[in-house]
């Protein structure tokens, strides 16, 4: 049940499903309502999430921003819901901090009800098939990500 | 730290047999087209698209400019990437528990009909 699964889909998307043993409303209000998200959707390692508003309607803001344990480093991102159908789908936009030219992801949450328990599947939508690609390959299947981290570790010691 | 860059950088497979090369020793623009079939202007332009990434640096030699690996970009990449997907998963092990939580405070709000019908 607590099985993570991550998958392309097309060229631009990854798909990551995940199973919660709760019935889909409440597992809605976990995505949706500022104060149970704040509870959940922290960093690892002791982040904190400081800051966590929601205007949740369609065309309406959100706003996410981290703290690392030590407050010495942070991350942010600004959300906008563009479609709302309680409680079976969240589509939204997003946006983090600190990239020069903005890369706007867009995600669409499903969930799906079966004998009490909910299956959430998070489609992300990148902007470019080279992002999504890379994104997949070496990070997130854990190929090339450790052959980059290898190919770094060779040439340190070199 | 530019992210955006370093992975339009990485998704190319010229480029990234570029870095496998250099991860060797560094090497001039003539010696990186030679096991490509590649013009060597073809080359340069992968190199430059390495550079504006930060992956890559030239050195100061005039006529040879070598070019060398600049690991901290991929080790910058790598670190996000691998955080991202540990994010995901201790989120929903903690969401799994918040559930629990809700699901116990709604049990006791609303007595359950189920064991009021039988």
């Amino acid at each position: 049940m607590s099985d993570m699964t991550l998958k392309p889909q097309g060229d631009r998307e990854i798909v990551v499903v995940r199973a919660f043993n709760a019935p889909r409303d409440l597992v809605f209000d976990a995505f949706s309502k500022p104060e149970l998200v704040k509870r959940w959707m922290l960093g690892t390692d002791g982040w904190s999430m400081p800051v966590c508003t929601i205007d949740f309607r369609v065309g309406g803001k959100g706003r996410y921003e981290w703290k690392s344990p030590d407050g010495q480093h942070g991350m942010a991102l600004s959300s906008e819901f563009v479609e709302i159908e309680r409680p079976a789908r969240i589509v939204h936009k997003e946006v983090f901090d600190g990239t020069p030219q903005p890369v706007e992801s867009t995600i669409t949450s499903t969930f799906a009800e079966t004998a009490g328990c909910t299956t959430v599947t998070m489609v992300i939508r990148y902007p470019t098939a080279q992002v999504r690609d890379f994104m997949l390959k070496s990070g997130m299947e854990h190929g090339m990500g450790q052959s980059f981290q290898r190919l770094a570790g060779i040439v340190e010691k070199t | 730290m530019n992210l955006d860059r370093t992975f339009a950088a990485l998704a190319d497979p010229t480029r990234r047999a570029i870095l496998a090369r250099l991860s060797l020793g560094e090497a001039s623009v003539n010696e990186l087209a030679e096991p490509f079939a590649m013009s060597q202007p073809a080359i340069s332009k992968h190199i430059k698209v390495l550079e504006l990434a930060g992956l890559v640096s030239r050195g100061r030699d005039a006529q040879r400019r070598p070019c060398r690996l600049e690991t901290q970009p991929l080790a910058d990449a790598n670190t996000w990437l691998e955080h991202h997907r540990a994010v995901f998963e201790a989120r929903f092990e903690r969401l799994d528990g918040l559930l629990e939580e809700l699901k116990a405070e709604r049990a006791k709000r609303k007595p359950t009909p189920k064991g009021a019908r039988k």
